[in-house]
């Protein structure tokens, strides 16, 4: 490829093309990446600083003071650390085999129900009872109310990562299960021995997929734990720290800070880079399988 | 194998299903499901009456609309575009930055919109005071906002949809190419006549996949975004999620909330079901079932 590119002359319209490319792209790539750094310029900045001048990239005044609030406690904020990340491995873990298993289970073709258990799954992207059945199934039914199963159980899987991981194992020739049947394998063997180890960029962008999802998930448990759990995951404790003036006037009476003194904005913005930070400084090694992933899910369509 | 499948299902989207009956009754606590009285088609009755059905099914709607449009539309200009590049490294390193936004949770995104947007801090009205001009109360003007909306969700999601496109793209051979290239076609011939038509199957299953959720709202943009509670901007941001949200969390009329819901499934439905028909018959082999 490359040699065939330099036998042949770039026009002029190609050329064009690129130059409009790297500067479309670029802009939009500095737009993604500006919002990120007025967040963490303004959780460095002085307050007062802040009602004279607005938020900013580049604090003029720089301080810590709203950091050493958030972390004066630091009770709060590791729980819900804690109750986060276990989330998001049990639920990774869990969620993960089971789809995986459902995916290769739903592409074998000497499965004889498949076609109706695909249907049985898929129809509920189409159709749903809505929010306020779900709630009262969760809440009354199951009594999972301020239970992290009410957060941990909804997550599992979804029909989309099925369909995606049925897509994936599809690749993977019948003849292997077949002759691995006829040396005596279980179906179960097979899958465990066989097919996860086959698997294993499906599996990661699936994973990857599932552990986002608890990571960043605040919905449900908005809807099932209520203000009296101590500790909740992490996006919703941030939530609370946005939303609610409670917290800042517990973190004023906690840290002896008059209330008036207290920093609100660049707290707000020092919470949010503790809760995400983790995440972004991850975020590059992660990120190439995501690409990957989605990568090889959209070849095979 | 399927069996926790099925059983996971069966109880988070199957059983909730009968709870529909909650649109036909007049639900109250301490009666509760079964013994409050049934009103048959009166909680519809007045959803069309207040016309709160119609504001909620066109935002609804329209949003989708518009980011099926605009965000395809911006996807696949910039997939084809990164297509065009030959610097590795700057490839590389803007998928990485576009791709961000899709990473983090809604509650930072709807911080950051504060982040411009708030009256008094904010950057956009520093900007706008440092010019010289008023500042100006995003908060409370409802026209804004499909603007802020719209312009969030492209801000958002076009990293992760161009990766999507640029994967296809990906797929394309390149003795293609590379004879359209000896045959003398410049880039926009080469985008005209070769990339677009191979998009094109990627670009109808994805179609296809975002018209069925045309009637379904993104609860975690529009919430974090607005709020759940800001009366006078329902007018253009009140979606039927948000709504039935609020009739389960803030009014407790779990009825009109599953009214509500239920012609959502039963609309959307209809709408999957059409577009499917409408693709199978232009290209029978793309429709999904």
């Amino acid at each position: 490829m490359e040699a065939v590119q330099k036998r042949i002359r770039t026009d002029g319209t190609s050329l064009m093309v690129r130059g409009f490319g790297y500067t479309f792209i670029g802009l939009f790539a500095i737009c993604c990446l500006v919002p990120f750094l007025v967040v963490l310029g303004t959780s460095f900045t002085n307050e007062a600083s802040i009602a004279k001048n607005g938020f900013n990239i580049w604090p003029r005044e720089f301080t810590t003071f709203a950091y050493k609030i958030v972390f004066e406690n630091p009770d709060l904020i590791i729980g819900s650390y804690f109750v986060t990340i276990g989330l998001t491995i049990v639920g990774t873990v869990v969620g993960l085999f089971l789809v995986a298993m459902t995916g290769y289970a739903l592409q074998r073709p000497d499965f004889e129900q498949r076609n109706s258990i695909s249907f049985f799954i898929y129809f509920t992207t189409l159709f749903s009872g809505g929010l306020v059945p779900f709630y009262l199934l969760i809440k009354q039914y199951l009594h999972l109310g301020d239970n992290y199963l009410a957060v941990l159980l909804p997550g599992l899987m979804s029909p989309f990562l099925i369909i995606m991981m049925k897509s994936f194992t599809k690749s993977i020739p019948h003849a292997i299960t077949e002759s691995a049947k006829i040396d005596g394998a279980g179906d179960f063997t097979i899958f465990m021995r066989l097919i996860l180890p086959m698997t294993t960029p499906a599996l990661a962008t699936i994973g990857l997929f599932i552990a986002l999802g608890y990571w960043n998930e605040w919905y449900n448990a908005m809807l099932f734990l209520s203000p009296d759990m101590k500790y909740r995951p992490l996006q919703l404790f941030l939530y609370n720290v946005i939303t609610s003036a409670d917290f800042i006037r517990n973190s004023s009476a906690a840290s002896n800070v008059p209330l008036r003194d207290m920093p609100l904005e660049s707290m707000k913005m020092a919470t949010a880079v503790v809760a995400t930070g983790p995440v972004i400084l991850f975020y590059p090694f992660v990120q190439r399988y995501f690409i990957q992933g989605i990568t090889v899910g959209a070849v095979k369509g | 194998m399927c069996a926790p499948a099925i059983l996971f299902f069966a109880i988070f989207a199957y059983l909730p299903m009968p709870g529909l009956y909650l649109a036909f009754i007049r639900y109250n606590y301490t009666d509760g499901i079964f013994k409050s009285a049934f009103i048959g088609l009166d909680n519809f009755r007045f959803l069309v009456m207040t016309g709160d059905l119609w504001r909620l099914t066109a935002n609804t709607i329209l949003y989708n609309l518009a980011f099926i449009i605009l965000g395809n539309f911006l996807q696949i200009f910039i997939a084809i575009l990164l297509n065009e590049l030959r610097k590795k490294w700057f490839k590389k390193v803007s998928q990485t930055i576009m791709f961000l936004p899709f990473f983090i949770s809604f509650v930072i995104i709807g911080l950051i919109a504060y982040n411009i947007l708030s009256y008094d801090y904010g950057m956009l009205n520093s900007l706008l005071k440092s010019v010289g001009a008023d500042p100006v109360k995003t908060y409370s003007n409802p026209h804004v906002w499909p603007f802020i909306i719209i312009i969030t969700y492209l801000w958002q999601s076009t990293g992760y949809g161009s990766i999507v496109y640029f994967a296809a793209i990906m797929g394309l051979d390149s003795e293609v190419v590379e004879a359209a290239e000896i045959d003398g076609a410049n880039a926009l011939q080469r985008i005209r006549y070769i990339v677009l038509p191979w998009l094109k199957p990627t670009f109808i299953i994805l179609l296809l996949f975002s018209l069925g959720g045309v009637l379904r709202g993104n609860f975690g943009l529009f919430y974090n975004l607005v709020g759940a509670n800001n009366t006078s901007l329902y007018a253009t941001t009140d979606i039927i999620e948000t709504y039935v949200f609020r009739s389960l969390m803030n009014n407790f009329n779990f009825s009109m909330g599953s009214a509500v819901s239920l012609y959502q499934s039963v609309f959307g439905f209809f709408v999957v079901i059409t577009a499917n028909w409408l693709v199978k018959k232009a290209s029978p082999d793309n429709s999904l079932f």
